[in-house]
């Protein structure tokens, strides 16, 4: 097992020094000079070159990569060049609105998945069957921003019970808050919930094919016991792996969300710095994502491993 | 398992593929002209499916986006074959080596990024655009397809028929392409049904933001996004669009999942 940890954690500081030079060699190589873009196409050549100076984009890329691979280490992420604001200020704010909108999500994916896989399995071949893989197959196909246009022509506009976007914060009280991040957690839960509940269905049937299940229903167990106290907590094991990888995923993939229903997180904080050329922040996010991702997939091995002694030799 | 049950996805499927191919010759409309004093008609008798704000007649405009999302699809599927397959091929013969491990930790690598952001920030750095949009589609295909092809290709590796040939002493490069590439090619095209319909969400997503294919192409994801200020007055143009997505999706998602049991030689028995 320690040195399982070893490898693992070996694999994963290669992963993120390897990231973190692909992401900055990308950043690089972006046509156009940020100083120029920023002071626009009428600016004195010698005003562009003392903000190059002063953004430090005089040095060399080698220079500047170690400096800002040091600041992440220290948790300095730099200053935004558009704003002049520190980008840690600026994460901080954007990833109250990030983390609990994937949450709030996955919450829901897991709320809708869990009844639907559970009743496919045990009702294998029947009418609610067919009909759980047949909504899944649907969720699955529906794109998730569209999906969102859908619900706030229903809810907001229609119906009136949903704000159609924006974010009214967390200082005006919680329930605000999350009446805002609704409409797009379930938008983003929609094809979460149709991936999850086939998982766990076919983990399910897996688990029910095994011998000690036959075993239990032969001493008496109804289906039902059988099902939760035997059954579900061996099928539960790859449906953790799922649930930890679309947390990730949900918190670096909601940026077409995010610009529909117009939140301030941290995908659109990539979307908006992409367009104003501050790359500062586009390189510390995203390698903010990366790292997150990394991290989750990690943990979900280490837990899987954890779990299933089987896994360890 | 039944002929039939190919049925549902390739009609779906070839709906699509009838309806762009047919763009080519004939659309009801020209999408090109724009009609201002008939925009946002409901449907008709004359405009099946309606108008969208420009007076283009919707139906024209769905036909013409299919070519736009089934040809970045394909694209970026042929570049996760052309190169995912051969670097499968090349880990599985090279197993355990620095060849192999180095194609592997590659994958990873890819796989922690996430997919839809790193394709935002390709297309938005590099511009926006069907040509860098299908670069950054398909270079998510690629860690995918050497994936499936080096797992699979393992245990090909261990069999009588494959042994046979090294003894008859062919090379590895020889035995990989005469021997082990065919004997994948059920898997190779399950696999590439579903990452085509991955590809055209992706390809929908990236024009919703702005940053896939650009007007006056048509584009469903962008047809998407310009009715979104407009549902509330005229729901089609934003119901049609979304609809011609889940079709293909749906249809490839199914037509995958009955390829794969037709496929499946444990199954072929049960027919």
């Amino acid at each position: 097992m320690i040195a399982y940890l070893v490898r693992r954690l070996a694999v994963l500081l290669a992963t993120l020094v390897v990231a973190s030079l692909v992401i900055f060699a990308t950043i690089e190589i972006v046509p156009g000079d940020p100083a120029s873009f920023m002071l626009g196409l009428n600016a004195e050549p010698a005003t562009v070159a003392a903000l190059r100076q002063e953004l430090g984009l005089e040095r060399s890329g080698l220079a500047r990569y170690f400096d800002w691979v040091g600041g992440m280490v220290r948790g300095d992420f730099g200053i935004s060049y558009t704003y002049r604001t520190p980008i840690n200020t600026m994460v901080a704010e954007r990833i109250m609105v990030s983390l609990p909108l994937a949450l709030y999500a996955l919450l829901l994916a897991v709320l809708i998945a869990f009844p639907a896989g559970l009743i496919a399995a045990s009702r294998r071949g029947g009418v609610a069957d067919t009909s759980v893989m047949g909504f899944t197959q649907i969720g699955v196909a529906v794109p998730n921003f569209w999906f969102a246009m859908l619900l706030v022509l229903l809810f907001a506009i229609k119906l009136r019970w949903m704000p159609s976007g924006g974010f009214a914060g967390w200082d005006t009280g919680p329930w605000p808050a999350i009446k805002s991040l609704t409409l797009p957690a379930v938008a983003l839960a929609l094809p979460q919930a149709a991936i999850l509940a086939r998982v766990l269905r076919s983990s399910l049937l897996d688990v029910l094919g095994e011998d000690y299940i036959r075993t239990a229903r032969a001493k008496g167990l109804s289906p039902r016991r059988t099902l939760w106290r035997h059954a579900l907590r061996n099928a539960m094991i790859p449906v953790l792996t799922i649930i930890g990888l679309q947390f990730s995923f949900l918190l670096a993939g909601a940026i077409i969300i995010e610009n529909v229903f117009y939140l301030p997180g941290l995908g659109r904080l990539v979307f908006q710095s992409i367009a104003s050329r501050d790359l500062v922040v586009v390189e510390s996010v995203v390698m903010l994502l990366v790292c997150s991702v990394v991290i989750v997939t990690f943990l979900v091995d280490l837990a899987y491993v954890w779990v299933d002694p089987r896994l360890r030799r | 398992m039944k002929l039939r049950s190919l049925i549902p996805g390739l009609a779906l499927v070839l709906l699509v593929i009838v309806g762009a191919l047919t763009s080519f010759f004939w659309t009801p409309f020209d999408v090109t002209r724009l009609a201002i004093a008939d925009k946002l008609q409901t449907p008709s008798g004359l405009h099946w499916l309606g108008t969208d704000h420009f007076g283009r007649d919707m139906l024209s405009m769905l036909m013409v986006g299919a070519r736009t999302s089934i040809a970045v699809a394909l694209v970026a599927v042929g570049i996760g074959i052309g190169l995912g397959v051969p670097l499968g091929l090349a880990a599985a013969a090279r197993q355990g080596s620095l060849v192999d491990e180095c194609i592997m930790r590659g994958n990873d690598l890819v796989f922690a990024f996430p997919a839809l952001l790193i394709a935002i920030m390709i297309t938005a750095i590099f511009g926006p655009g069907a040509v860098n949009a299908i670069i950054a589609i398909g270079i998510f295909n690629v860690p995918v397809f050497a994936r499936l092809v080096r797992g699979a290709a393992l245990s090909l590796w261990t069999r009588e028929f494959v042994l046979a040939a090294r003894v008859a002493g062919k090379g590895a490069l020889r035995i990989s392409v005469e021997h082990i590439l065919p004997n994948l090619g059920n898997l190779l095209v399950v696999q590439a049904t579903i990452q085509f319909s991955l590809g055209i969400l992706a390809e929908a997503g990236l024009s919703f933001v702005g940053l896939g294919t650009q007007p006056p192409i048509p584009s469903w994801g962008r047809m998407l996004a310009e009715s979104q200020t407009l549902i509330s007055l005229a729901p089609h143009v934003a119901i049609f669009p979304g609809l011609a997505i889940v079709a293909s999706v749906l249809g490839l998602n199914l037509l995958g999942d009955a390829l794969r049991d037709w496929l499946d030689p444990r199954l072929r028995h049960a027919r």
